[in-house]
């Protein structure tokens, strides 16, 4: 099983200016690897730093310390150190993020909003329409809302759009925070599902899940970080 | 200079400087923006945003410093070795600059019609019927009904001025589109519909662009990179997300805190 990713030496503290300069040591020292096929759950108590962990992979955090090593190919790109424009190339192709809450764009309908990455990636607007309305349907958004903007739905929709466009492009690794938080029993079992058809096709994964069913059904590893977490 | 893929920056700036005799306009500025990369310049008035804005697109000469431009030959040039023809026909062909207030942007008293085609005359489109074709299909892209193709903009609203602003700057294809606050001074729901028109056209078209924005969620609908600015100096910068969820300057900080949520 090749590896995916790979961190190692990962620290990450926060100084909070407006705050005196307190600084907030979150963890030190992560070293986990996730191989293609694989689906890596971060386990410790709220607050431990398991959403940090995944927004420094994503790049959406700075990395102090330490080594993110993202395959994309042959090649092994270093989250951490390499140019903001090389990890926008890198979200296109390589690597995928589930987040908590949707953002949603004023004015874009659902469809639009779920078909997005495919066609950022250059694939014709018809075609990433219908692959998105696919998923919209097993994820059980009626059809009527799929052309309304998502940002007057329930939370449970919302999250349900924001998974279905996570989870449309098929990208070698894929970062899932909470991604069933606020689904109920049927629909977080078609998320299951659609992860271990993830996992199947050999996408990494790395997932923060509270729910104890749906991480049994996802999980390969459990990393706690409980023993990189810094003493705050 | 060339960047991993063999591609080369669109728009370089190397130390830009600007004094108005002892005034600070923005100090050291350095920049590389690509092909297709959007760039946020935030911070409060004052900062230097727009006089950076000017002197990358050479209407202003810098105190010291130089901007660089990828012509469409391929060459990269000093813009302050640009002779003035050269200079206007970038500014009138290869180059958008969008104003805040649409009435420098646009000829308030002619018609509509003619403040997109006149942009394609100036590149040597001659054809009226071809001319007005083009005008009309260009409102339709911003939203504007050709049936007031012929009403000069002093007739339209604020976000149709923005709009038509936007048709007469995006009629000739530029490469590059500077964008100071342009969707400052329009009600929430016209904004709206502006960045969304916005941001779709800039991934259609591929556009390099320099967003000039004191709001914070225009830039991060808009822009890949942001620059922040402070007392006219560059203070932080990165990819748009890092910046606003991970911010790491104590002014940074306080713009990202400063904001009401909805």
């Amino acid at each position: 099983m090749p590896v995916a990713l790979e961190l190692s030496g990962v620290s990450k503290s926060f100084t909070m200016h407006l705050q005196g300069g307190v600084r907030l040591s979150v963890v030190a020292d992560v070293a986990f690897a996730v191989g293609a096929g694989e689906c890596v759950v971060l386990d410790g108590p709220s607050g431990v730093g398991k959403s940090s962990v995944l927004k420094m992979i994503f790049g959406s955090y700075r990395c102090d310390r330490g080594q993110i090593l993202v395959r994309r190919g042959t090649q092994r790109a270093d989250i951490a150190s390499v140019a903001p424009r090389r990890i926008l190339a890198l979200r296109k192709d390589t690597i995928g993020y589930v987040s908590q809450f949707l953002r949603a764009v004023p004015r874009v309908p659902t469809i639009d909003v779920v078909a997005e990455p495919l066609v950022l990636n250059g694939a014709p607007r018809d075609a990433a329409r219908k692959s998105a309305t696919e998923l919209l349907r097993r994820l059980n958004i009626p059809a009527a809302l799929w052309g309304l903007p998502p940002a007057t739905f329930s939370g449970g929709e919302q999250q349900r759009v924001n998974v279905a466009r996570g989870l449309l492009p098929d990208l070698p690794l894929l970062l899932l925070d909470e991604p069933t938080a606020s689904l109920d029993a049927a629909n977080c079992a078609v998320v299951t599902d659609l992860i271990a058809e993830k996992k199947r096709r050999g996408t990494a994964i790395v997932a923060v899940v509270h729910d104890p069913k749906v991480r049994n059904d996802i999980a390969d590893r459990i990393v706690d970080l409980t023993r990189f977490a810094t003493a705050a | 200079m060339t960047d991993i893929n063999g591609e080369q920056p669109l728009l370089i700036a190397e130390g830009v400087t600007k004094w108005y005799g002892r005034q600070l306009g923005c100090r050291n500025v350095s920049l590389e923006l690509y092909e297709g990369e959007v760039m946020a310049v935030v911070g409060e008035s004052g900062s230097g945003k727009t006089t950076l804005l000017q002197l990358l697109s050479a209407q202003m000469e810098a105190t010291s410093g130089r901007v660089l431009y990828r012509m469409r030959d391929g060459a990269t040039r000093d813009l302050a070795t640009l002779g003035e023809a050269e200079r206007r026909f970038l500014a009138r062909t290869d180059w958008g600059y969008v104003h805040q207030d649409a009435t420098l942007g646009l000829r308030m008293t002619v018609s509509a019609g003619a403040n997109v085609g006149e942009r394609l005359m100036a590149v040597g489109w001659r054809h009226y019927g071809r001319i007005r074709g083009a005008a009309t299909n260009w409102l339709n892209r911003v939203e504007i009904d050709p049936a007031r193709i012929d009403h000069p903009p002093r007739t339209y609203s604020g976000g149709m001025r923005q709009r038509l602003q936007i048709a007469r700057n995006l009629v000739t294809q530029p490469r590059l589109v500077l964008m100071d606050e342009p969707t400052g001074g329009l009600d929430v729901s016209v904004q709206a519909r502006l960045l969304d028109l916005l941001r779709g056209l800039v991934a259609d078209l591929k556009l390099s662009a320099v967003v000039v924005t004191h709001d914070l969620a225009v830039a991060r609908l808009l822009s890949h990179r942001i620059m922040v600015m402070k007392g006219g100096e560059v203070i932080e910068t990165g990819l748009t997300d890092r910046v606003l969820d991970d911010p790491c300057q104590p002014y940074t900080q306080l713009l990202v805190a400063s904001i009401l949520p909805p």
